[in-house]
């Protein structure tokens, strides 16, 4: 049986022609970037390389870019270096967040929260939408920092980060935003949207596991979470991980040649895979759409019909807010990690917010924060598309989700 | 050096006996008729397992069925107890514990034991159901294991009642 991955919001395969870019870096050319020699000489030289590409990736400058190990030590970083620079934090120590960040800056916030800061979660609407007024509204003299997630992990959706980014600029307020699922799939200008800061992630668009960076705008001041070497402006002390920052560079490159030249054909591509999905799901019994309508048919969220949206430019994230390779539901009377291992055991890999799949049997806050019940949460299936995913798996999953519903339901005492 | 292996992580752990159980569950539906019924689990919670016994001769569980909304170990715990307690006398299915049932299963991950517990409270609360419907006489043993189970109940549904009202 040939296996489909329907998960790529969770990880991607390193793309052949990032493997084949890292290579040299693993073992002819395995220099240490501090060192003097030609070896050190050669691994210095491409890090800058990389540090442009991903800068321009961003329209940022090369020396407002902190590579790091992963997202998670990105948002870590962001958070907990912006609160602790002193002397500014002394005084103003309040930081506001949305209510479904990914755990890494929630956990990041909760810790500072310990250690004596105010934290705001911001609520969202029912498609998970953050309100750019109440960030207006809950900015106080003592705010430092506002973080929202670009574009949500789970539920795709989109956020108005630059009228965000606006409002923060005005009120002279670091933002922070989380770009780790939309960096290199949709536009971003950190200058015209007023980003301070912003984290991307390698793993998620066809690079390697083990590398991140952090955009810092130049002129604002953190404080590192490693202290050692000095590397990465004394700002992230560790030997540079230069194969991977390699893969990471090549990766985003690919991204910008054959994802987003004019007219976004991968984009336009995965939105049409999606919107089939979407479509042909929706009319299984009781199922419900999570997250923002993407297209001109009528669709039903939490039961609720949303009417029709307009088939706009369905590109680039301009006039749709929801990330073209993403699809989440949730099935009356369905528990999801029960859906999850019985599509594995059809060979597809897809994901669940279900309590009962996670570490700490609490269903995904994501889905409680759009208003879904415990229980509703339990039933979610995210489904996330990718470079390699073909109109055939789309199909197969259509063709197979139905019958382990119906044999779920089967076996619940609730029909 | 023996590595431990972190039993708090599902997904990749479950045995290749639970995936098997959970792919082909035996004696699942409804019994018409039942002579008992044990309901447990909170579908807030995540797991719900409803069991039903058909009582023949000489105290024996002639039949039995469940139906389960919930997780891998839900379902495969479901099952396996099924099997378990089909043929054996009431007496007898009194015994099983959830080290029975987690044995059967190859092993559960930790944080899935309480699955196994869900499975025994719901064979108890049909036997007593089976025991007060033909009014005959329950154990203390018994009368206790279900007022600790209807207790547990009522607090889990008196917490979770905003959401399932």
């Amino acid at each position: 049986m040939k296996k489909i991955y329907l998960d790529y919001a969770a990880t991607t395969p390193v793309d052949k022609r990032v493997a084949k870019a890292m290579e040299p870096f693993l073992s002819e050319k395995f220099g240490n970037t501090m060192s003097l020699h030609s070896f050190g000489q050669e691994a210095k030289f491409v890090l800058d390389q990389s540090r442009q590409v991903l800068a321009d990736m961003i329209s940022a400058k090369p020396n407002e870019i902190i590579f790091t190990g992963s997202a998670t030590e990105s948002n870590n970083l962001a958070l907990k270096g912006i609160a602790f620079n002193m002397p500014k934090s002394r005084y103003a120590r309040h930081i506001i967040i949305s209510s479904i960040e990914h755990p890494c800056i929630i956990e990041s916030a909760e810790w500072l929260k310990s250690q004596g800061f105010e934290i705001t979660k911001l609520p969202v609407d029912k498609y998970g939408m953050v309100n750019p007024k109440d960030i207006e509204r809950e900015i106080k003299p003592e705010t430092i920092l506002v973080s929202v997630i670009h574009a949500s992990n789970e539920i795709g959706t989109i956020q108005k980060i630059a009228e965000i980014g606006k409002i923060c600029r005005k009120k002279g307020v670091y933002f922070h935003t989380d770009a780790s699922q939309s960096f290199g799939k949709i536009p971003i200008d950190v200058k015209k949207m007023n980003i301070d800061l912003l984290t991307a992630s390698s793993h998620k668009i066809y690079g390697p596991k083990g590398a991140g960076l952090l955009y810092v705008r130049e002129g604002i001041k953190i404080v590192p979470l490693l202290h050692g070497g000095g590397q990465e402006n004394g700002l992230r002390s560790s030997t540079v991980n230069v194969p991977a920052i390699v893969g990471f560079a090549k990766a985003a490159e690919i991204c910008k040649k054959e994802m987003r030249p004019k007219g976004y054909p991968e984009n336009k591509r995965l939105t049409s895979l999606r919107d089939k999905l979407i479509k042909s799901v929706l009319k299984i019994k009781n199922s419900h759409l999570n997250g923002s309508p993407p297209t001109n048919f009528e669709v039903k969220a939490g039961g609720r019909k949303l009417g029709l949206y307009p088939a706009s430019k369905l590109v680039g994230g301009k006039s749709q807010n929801r990330l073209a390779n993403n699809a989440n539901f949730w099935f009356d009377f369905i528990e999801g990690e029960s859906l999850i291992m019985q599509l594995d055991l059809e060979g597809i890999a897809c994901s669940t917010g279900s309590a009962c799949s996670s570490f700490k049997l609490e269903p995904s806050h994501v889905l409680l924060a759009t208003g879904l019940k415990p229980q509703e949460a339990h039933g979610s299936l995210r489904v996330s598309l990718g470079r390699f995913t073909t109109e055939k798996e789309v199909d197969q999953l259509i063709e197979v989700l139905p019958k382990i519903i119906k044999k779920i339901r089967k076996i619940s005492p609730f029909k | 050096m023996k590595t431990k292996i972190n039993n708090n992580i599902c997904g990749g752990l479950y045995t290749k006996k639970v995936l098997e159980t959970f792919k082909n569950p035996h004696n699942y539906g409804k019994i018409k008729n039942a002579d008992g019924i044990g309901k447990v689990g909170n579908i807030v919670c995540g797991d719900v397992m409803w069991l039903y016994i058909k009582v023949g001769k000489d105290e024996v569980i002639k039949d039995i069925k469940f139906e389960t909304f919930g997780c891998v170990a839900a379902i495969s715990t479901s099952s396996i107890i099924t099997d378990l307690v089909k043929g054996k006398t009431i007496k007898q299915a009194l015994k099983i514990t959830k080290d029975d049932i987690i044995k059967s299963l190859g092993g559960l991950p930790k944080i899935k034991y309480h699955c196994s517990v869900l499975a025994v409270d719901a064979l108890i609360e049909a036997i007593y159901d089976y025991f007060s419907k033909n009014k005959k006489e329950i154990t203390a043993d018994l009368k206790k294991k279900h007022e600790i189970i209807q207790k547990s109940k009522d607090i889990i549904d008196k917490k979770y009642e905003k959401w399932t009202k």
